[in-house]
């Protein structure tokens, strides 16, 4: 039972849940509106607030008012956004016209869009920084362009992106790309450069062909760092898929986001906000399963 | 081994010398050279154990760096099989200090890419096989699925030799292979090395600190003077029959006497102060008696 306790980390893990459960509670009772009260404001003002919708006639209560729960001003509490929640997954996958799709649609366009612009970046990323982490030349050479290209945010080539390729699908891709492709590129050439030298000259001493070489000194040799690199790639590219979908309005969990503002629904934008964090948190232990695999101890 | 004049030659080298650039205070190249080492030159015969022992700083490992291939001498070159050492190959494997064994690897494939780099045109059956002979002799059996952050430093380097010999090399190249192992494990594998030699005909050229590890196991030991500019001091016969245990070598008069002669040589090229200061404290045979109850005393050097 101890033992059980201490394997799967239950002491932490009822923290966090008690954590949260606080959390929640906090949050309920911020923005829980007090029941309407007649006291202190004359037959006019109560006239008024009934005119603009904020209250409406208690149907158990003939003479007295109650707030309007379709339009409650305050900002949305958990259990609204609970209700959205349920809302939401209890059709995950409708279509009614172009605007509105399910939040089931949205998350695999989402996750198209990353999967193939981060898979790609990746793959081009350790192919460039095993190149650059090899030859002193060829890093010497694209250096500069690497530290010109890589503090440019990822968004700030959509107009440019749009101009060219114009499809906005193409667009978000991209722009994953390129906020996936720095951080595997420079951590790729480091992990290959600072390979221990008594491993190049094992490999030498066995005279392994260049592929040999690469597939079974170089590659697993700066695993950890070409690792660390797509995490790094990963965080990058979920944090510039967001405002790409915004600006671009084509689909997807981040056009979501937008278009719950656009609605003024704001327990909405929370869902769409939560969505994205319960995505990269499933995404991120994929990706720490994969790192567990490749990495090695000394 | 007495007589190794009349044996083939398995190595020869020929008038090596190296300097290397000497650096200013950032790390840029100020055009001039210092001699590390000048005029080495010996010959290893076929089957032979020689050893190389020196203070730090006289180029042992520089010098077994250029018969592996790993650098280049300045004037002078190695000779293997009648050609000229220009960089690494399976001829002339080294055990390393370091071990230098890959981690990702397990214990099994850290041997097997030697025997499978050794041998293309074998099945993997084949290869698997004279792998498995290998560890088997090394005493790894039962270890082949680890990988070498499970092993002991001793464990290690019993896949280290086992990966140098497994493809029969022409010169194995030992650099210091026991200086990262504990004192009573390394008389173990001392032992165990000598048995794999033996096995296999090998010819071994060992750099080391230890002297008694030098004479347990050596036909030959060379001694170099002190760097900069070190030279080949001279070359001392080991007349103890072999096969030779420890205690056979102990109670040998010829093993005080080379021993005698050794620390004699090293202490006396401490005292001309061309040895760095901090070894000086150590120049008063610093003698510790082993752990391992049947062994000689350690010099440490």
């Amino acid at each position: 039972m101890k033992a059980l306790f201490y394997k799967y980390k239950l002491g932490t893990k009822l923290m966090s849940f008690g954590l949260l459960a606080l959390l929640l509670f906090v949050w309920h009772l911020s923005t829980t509106a007090g029941a309407f009260s007649a006291d202190g404001k004359t037959d006019d003002e109560i006239m008024l607030m009934e005119m603009n919708g904020e209250i409406i006639p208690d149907p158990d209560n003939k003479g007295q008012y109650i707030n309007n729960p379709d339009k409650v001003a305050t900002f949305p509490g958990p259990m609204r956004v609970v209700e959205k929640i349920y809302a939401e997954f209890s059709n995950p996958f409708h279509r009614k016209g172009t605007n509105d799709h399910g939040i089931g649609w949205l998350i695999l366009y989402t996750l198209g869009v990353f999967a193939i612009g981060y898979i790609a970046a990746s793959l081009c990323g350790i192919l460039l920084g095993v190149l650059i982490g090899l030859s002193r030349t060829l890093f010497e050479v694209l250096n500069p362009f690497l530290q010109v290209l890589k503090p440019i945010s990822p968004v700030a080539w959509m107009p440019l992106l749009l101009y060219t390729v114009q499809d906005g699908k193409w667009v978000a891709i991209l722009v994953v790309f390129l906020a996936s492709l720095w951080p595997t590129v420079a951590n790729t050439a480091f992990g290959v450069s600072n390979i221990r030298e008594d491993y190049l000259r094992v490999a030498s001493l066995l005279q392994f062909s260049w592929f040999r070489r690469f597939f079974t000194v170089i590659l697993p040799g700066a695993a950890p760092a070409i690792v660390s690199g797509l995490r790094i790639s990963f965080v990058s590219a979920l944090v510039a898929i967001v405002p790409a979908e915004m600006l671009l309005g084509e689909l997807g969990v981040g056009y979501n986001i937008w278009m719950e503002w656009n609605n003024l629904d704001i327990a909405g934008v929370i869902f769409a906000v939560l969505v994205f964090g319960a995505m990269g948190f499933i995404l991120d232990s994929l990706l720490d399963r994969f790192a567990k695999g490749v990495s090695f101890v000394e | 081994m007495t007589d190794s004049s009349n044996r083939k030659l398995a190595m020869r080298v020929d008038h090596v010398s190296k300097n290397f650039p000497v650096l200013s205070g950032s790390g840029n190249s100020t055009g001039d050279t210092f001699c590390v080492f000048q005029n080495v030159n010996f010959d290893v015969h076929e089957g032979e154990f020689i050893s190389m022992v020196g203070h730090s700083g006289c180029g042992k490992s520089t010098l077994l760096n250029i018969m592996a291939g790993f650098d280049r001498p300045s004037s002078g070159g190695i000779i293997v099989d009648g050609k000229e050492v220009t960089e690494p190959g399976l001829d002339r494997m080294v055990v390393f200090q370091s071990f230098a064994l890959m981690p990702w690897l397990t214990c099994f494939d850290n041997v097997r890419v030697a025997v499978r780099s050794a041998h293309p045109d074998w099945s993997s059956p084949e290869i698997d096989e004279h792998t498995q002979k290998y560890i088997d002799v090394m005493g790894l059996t039962g270890s082949e699925k680890k990988r070498p952050a499970m092993l002991s430093g001793g464990m290690r380097q019993r896949v280290g030799i086992a990966r140098a010999f497994c493809v029969n090399p022409k010169v194995l190249l030992l650099d210091e292979p026991f200086a990262q192992i504990d004192a009573l494990t390394r008389g173990v594998i001392q032992d165990e090395l000598m048995t794999m030699w033996q096995k296999t005909n090998a010819t071994v050229f060992m750099v080391t600190h230890d002297v008694d590890e030098a004479i347990l196991l050596s036909d030959r030991i060379a001694l170099m003077s002190n760097g900069p500019e070190a030279e080949l001091a001279k070359i001392i016969d080991v007349n103890i029959p072999r096969p030779r245990t420890r205690q056979q070598m102990i109670e040998s008069p010829e093993y005080t006497r080379v021993r005698n002669h050794i620390l004699k040589f090293l202490i006396s090229h401490q005292k001309n102060g061309t040895a760095p200061p901090e070894q000086n404290n150590s120049a008063s045979t610093n003698s510790t008696s082993s752990a391992a109850g049947d062994s000689p005393q350690k010099v440490s050097v």
